[in-house]
């Protein structure tokens, strides 16, 4: 077996995100400085608040201040803060029910040790310095014990209230194509074009991916195909992609190899756009250290007969 | 309910650190063909197809598209997919064949954790305005879940490693998990949690077939009947909840008849020994009832899977003549959040 393909792939998104009107107070509040809840049905006091009340579903709008102090109703130290967490030395993760509030917060702990955190201890609010209408607006928590701070009585109304959130998000990944792929991938880089047969229905598939979608088996016995193909089906990209240093209008084809069931996908180049046409006959032009065709151009040869290819559009 | 649905089928990987000479489908497939021999069905024989599993594991968008291939998808069967364990899958198979669309149904459920930082990823299913910018680790969260089991004294760290402990051994005799034997209580991972209070970190993939009436008892010798099966879910706030108990668990317990009868067996998801003390104070499991024979989620917990593995164990089980009525339970998402319950049931011997 050959060795085991890795590559470093990072999956990454800025998620923008829009708030209620419950969400909205609330972080608008931590910008200010100012923690708010929503009553509930039933009279209690929710903070973090929520949009519905999680035991009727109703919607909820009754928004109430509540202090930044408040009280630690389980804990966990940390002692390995991991990426994106509030802080980066040792620290407890608390859920903390602030005073004038029946439920209880998310958030860090800035405390010397585990020795210094219990179950009932007090803290409170340590804002950020820079604050954007956030959870980490809230830097964290601290110990406190002073006497529990007073909340204004603020009505929840704001100017310029913050009406969403961009959350970004980053997840680091180690790549590996498996079996079928990575024998592809291999033969890539001595320019040749290696799929995998069926053993049930005997289909080559290119480039294979280890099952056959149609039989439900392993594919295993290789087969070199191509390196010329017939472009089956095209179209005209007149979009010019992002990163991408190809002129527009290019051609995008679907290119039956010679040998393979399946066609697989690649741009037309060495041809005036509006001269592809199917069945055209072509091959692949390779770059110097590429793992992979950079595109197909037309052979000469005669184009192929629609009913030869017609299974492959 | 007018139709009896049994498990008559299961099957199972190897549950490993890594895979990464497979691809998904790659490490499927031999599961996929294990549970249909064993009862001679083809997969054009199969009346719905449903599956389950994450592409932020292995971080591959469309997995499951390309996991599909190993079913012999096309020409196109009836399918369907959740993005959550396979017990749900499950879930959804069993409707399908209540309504008497199908008569047989395959599911299945596999996930890749090793590509990826498992304990980040699953951050990304929490509260995206308040929770998930903190980034909590799935660790972190159990972790605050078992303090507040221990304040409330209904555990304590030894009896925590005793959970860990009896899971390891059992699963001396499971030769597909992970963890097995004496395995280390170790250090901290996130105080209280030490790391052999937590789940191993693998790649993994379960099957069942399920069919309806005549056609089970044709295809196993001794179905296990799903007798009811029910999920519920808690209030996504984890400062709303009360951590140390499982109020939907057993409301779904209750739903899938769990207690008119006494079970002889339990196979709990659990993938932290704290989650076990909450599962058998809501569910009222007492010392008669076997918990976890095959070890559990802290043997084995291939994400996406291992609750799929709690009902096929069960079902296996009855299958084996070595329980007579099962209760098996599937969670999803932190502390507890979701909970599935099942009861099967072998015919009289």
């Amino acid at each position: 077996m050959p060795e085991v393909l890795k590559a470093p792939l990072a999956v990454e998104f800025p998620f923008t995100r829009s708030l209620g009107p419950v969400q909205s107070a609330f972080l608008t509040g931590l910008r200010e400085r100012v923690v708010l809840g929503v009553k509930t049905i039933d009279g209690r006091t929710l903070v973090p608040p929520v949009e519905y009340d999680p035991v009727t579903a109703d919607e909820i709008r009754d928004l109430v201040e509540v202090a930044a102090t408040g009280t630690v109703t389980t804990w966990a130290w940390n002692h390995e803060p991991r990426r994106g967490q509030p802080l980066d030395t040792p620290f407890a993760w608390v859920l903390v029910r602030l005073d004038g509030a029946d439920t209880a917060l998310l958030h860090a702990l800035d405390a010397p040790g585990p020795d210094a955190v219990h179950t009932g201890m007090r803290v409170r609010v340590r804002w950020a310095e820079d604050r954007t209408g956030a959870i980490t607006d809230i830097a964290c928590f601290e110990p406190y014990d002073g006497e529990p701070e007073q909340p204004a009585g603020h009505s929840g109304e704001f100017a310029d209230a913050v009406t969403g959130i961009v959350a970004a998000a980053r997840l680091d990944y180690t790549y590996s194509p498996g079996r079928a792929q990575s024998a592809y991938i291999h033969a890539l880089s001595d320019r040749r074009m290696v799929g995998e047969r069926c053993p049930s229905c005997r289909k080559v598939y290119v480039p294979p991916r280890g099952a056959c979608p149609t039989c439900g088996v392993a594919t295993s016995e290789q087969v070199e195909v191509g390196p010329r193909g017939t472009v089956t089906t095209f179209c005209i990209v007149n979009i010019k992609a992002r990163n991408l240093d190809i002129e527009v209008p290019y051609v995008y084809a679907h290119i039956a190899l010679d040998g393979a069931d399946l066609a697989l996908h690649a741009r037309i180049g060495g041809i005036p756009y509006d001269q592809v046409r199917m069945g055209l006959r072509v091959e692949p032009v390779w770059t110097d250290g590429a793992r992979f065709p950079d595109h197909y151009r037309p052979t000469g040869e005669p184009d192929t007969e629609y009913d030869t290819y017609k299974e492959l559009l | 309910m007018t139709r009896e649905i049994a498990v008559v089928a299961f099957a199972q990987t190897d549950h490993r650190r890594t895979s990464d000479e497979l691809s998904e489908v790659e490490m499927l497939m031999p599961v996929l063909h294990a549970v249909l021999d064993q009862t001679g069905l083809k997969t054009a024989d199969i009346g719905f197809t449903c599956s389950g599993s994450s592409d932020y594991l292995a971080g591959r968008a469309f997995s499951f598209t390309l996991a599909l291939d190993g079913v012999g998808a096309w020409p196109p069967i009836s399918e369907s997919h959740v993005e959550m364990d396979g017990a749900w899958a499950l879930y959804e198979a069993w409707t399908k064949l209540l309504t008497g669309d199908a008569d047989t149904a395959l599911v299945y459920s596999y996930g890749k954790s090793s590509p990826g930082s498992v304990r980040d990823v699953l951050t990304r299913q929490l509260d995206p305005y308040y929770v998930a910018p903190l980034w909590p680790d799935s660790v972190a969260l159990a972790a605050l879940q078992a303090q507040a089991i221990i304040d409330a004294g209904d555990t304590d760290e030894p009896a925590l490693a005793a959970v860990a402990a009896r899971s390891r051994t059992d699963a001396t005799a499971n030769s597909h998990a992970q963890l097995r034997g004496s395995v280390p209580q170790g250090d901290y991972l996130v105080r209280p949690l030490r790391t052999g209070d937590c789940p191993p970190i693998g790649d993994g993939a379960a099957a069942v077939i399920l069919a309806a009436g005549e056609r089970a008892r044709d295809l196993c010798e001794r179905p296990a009947w799903i007798r009811g099966i029910d999920h519920r879910i808690e209030a996504h706030g984890l400062g709303v909840r009360d951590l140390t108990d499982s109020p939907s668990t057993r409301l779904a317990a209750e739903k899938a008849g769990a207690f008119e009868r006494p079970v002889d067996t339990a196979e709990l998801h659990a993938p932290f020994t704290s989650q076990e003390v909450v599962l058998r104070n809501a569910l009222r499991l007492d010392d008669s009832v076997r918990v976890n024979p095959s070890g559990g989620a802290l043997a084995a917990n291939p994400i996406m899977a291992a609750g799929l593995l709690r009902i096929g164990e069960a079902a296996a089980r009855i299958h084996r003549g070595e329980s007579d009525r099962a209760l098996a339970h599937a969670t999803s998402g932190p502390c507890l959040q979701q909970n599935l319950v099942a009861v099967l049931e072998g015919d009289p011997r």
